[in-house]
């Protein structure tokens, strides 16, 4: 530990495990208490470290899905099934079970109710946690930025968060939700059916003369085919920031 | 370059960080090859080997690899002129 500290404020932390949401069939929830958490901004992630008998470890990065909330870190796990990691978060991690971890970790991928907007949110599935996290800090009372979230699911039992996003009323929070389903659509869906492309964005995204702070976050395709149509729409690089998700997180 | 098997730096924070003692994918760092500046969470970085390629993201020149070392983070610098963490207030 001593060594970990001359390093730098970094250091691996045992949290407890005092929750767990079910998200969809395949992704959870994991509520997490951390002694001496340092507090964080919405889009930062966590490392978690596994370590097995034989001392073998693996790690892998999480966004934290939930504004800073004293000693209490969110995150939301997906489990690729053949994961070294995320199928024991899923399916084996049980109330009350400690579970390693450092951070917060991010100073790029990060917005805050301070740094203003308009705010445009562009989520590829599971993307969406970090982008949940603004959108939670906004509407807990961070002011008045409006903002736009576009969520892009294959289908509607793999949305997560799905229930609180149907709850958000638009003209009250100020906060609006668009959705597109790429393969299969709720009965009656008179919305978007196809991948996020320029002309969605067009109609969805705040024109670029309003300068929004566009955040991307998926998979690696996901994010480059927005972030090169914002940037053909007219939207200054440095105002997209992006975080790509790995074909397997594991 | 546009293929789908890499991530970016912003997984490369924690390592940077144990590396750095500071916070790092929001600094600045410049490509000896192309001469473009990006932050370290734009840089495309492949994790299928033994240790992290950091790419150009302009010109997918290698600027950095990231090992994890038993005995700490290790970084080797290839084509990375200079790097300016940011400014803390």
């Amino acid at each position: 530990m001593a060594r970990a500290a001359l390093r730098g404020r970094l250091t691996w932390q045992v949290a407890d495990l005092v929750d767990r949401i079910d998200e969809t069939p395949q992704v959870r929830s994991l509520v997490l208490d951390v002694p001496d958490w340092p507090g964080h901004q919405p889009g930062q992630h966590v490392d978690v470290r596994l370590t097995a008998d034989d001392g073998y470890q693996a790690e892998r990065s999480y966004s934290i899905a939930t504004p800073a909330d004293d000693r209490r870190v969110t995150i939301t796990v997906e489990r690729i099934d053949d994961g070294e990691v995320s199928p024991y978060l899923v399916d084996e991690l049980k109330i009350g079970d400690k579970l390693e971890l450092r951070g917060p970790i991010g100073g790029y991928f990060v917005w805050q109710p301070s740094d203003g907007g308009p705010l445009f949110l562009a989520a590829g599935g599971s993307g969406l946690v970090p982008l949940m996290a603004m959108v939670r800090a906004r509407i807990g009372g961070g002011g008045h930025v409006p903002v736009r979230l576009l969520v892009s699911s294959r289908s509607p039992d793999e949305v997560i968060y799905s229930g609180e996003l149907g709850t958000i009323d638009t003209d009250q929070a100020g906060v609006e939700v668009i959705q597109t389903f790429t393969r299969a659509q709720p009965p009656g869906w008179s919305g978007y059916r196809r991948r996020v492309d320029r002309e969605m964005l067009a109609e969805v995204a705040w024109p670029a003369s309003d300068k929004p702070r566009c955040y991307v976050c998926g998979p690696t395709g996901f994010v480059e085919a927005v972030a090169n149509s914002l940037v053909e729409l007219g939207h200054k690089p440095q105002d997209i920031r992006t975080e790509r998700f790995g074909p397997t997180g594991g | 370059m546009t293929s789908d098997n890499h991530v970016d730096g912003n997984a490369m924070g924690g390592l940077l960080m144990d590396a750095f003692g500071r916070e790092m994918t929001d600094a600045r760092g410049c490509c000896a090859s192309c001469g473009s500046e990006h932050v370290m969470a734009e840089l495309i970085v492949y994790r299928s080997g033994p240790g992290d390629v950091l790419r150009c993201p302009s010109c997918s020149t290698v600027l950095m690899v990231a090992t994890p070392l038993p005995s700490g983070p290790r970084i080797y610098f290839s084509r990375l002129l200079w790097l300016a963490p940011k400014e803390r207030a």
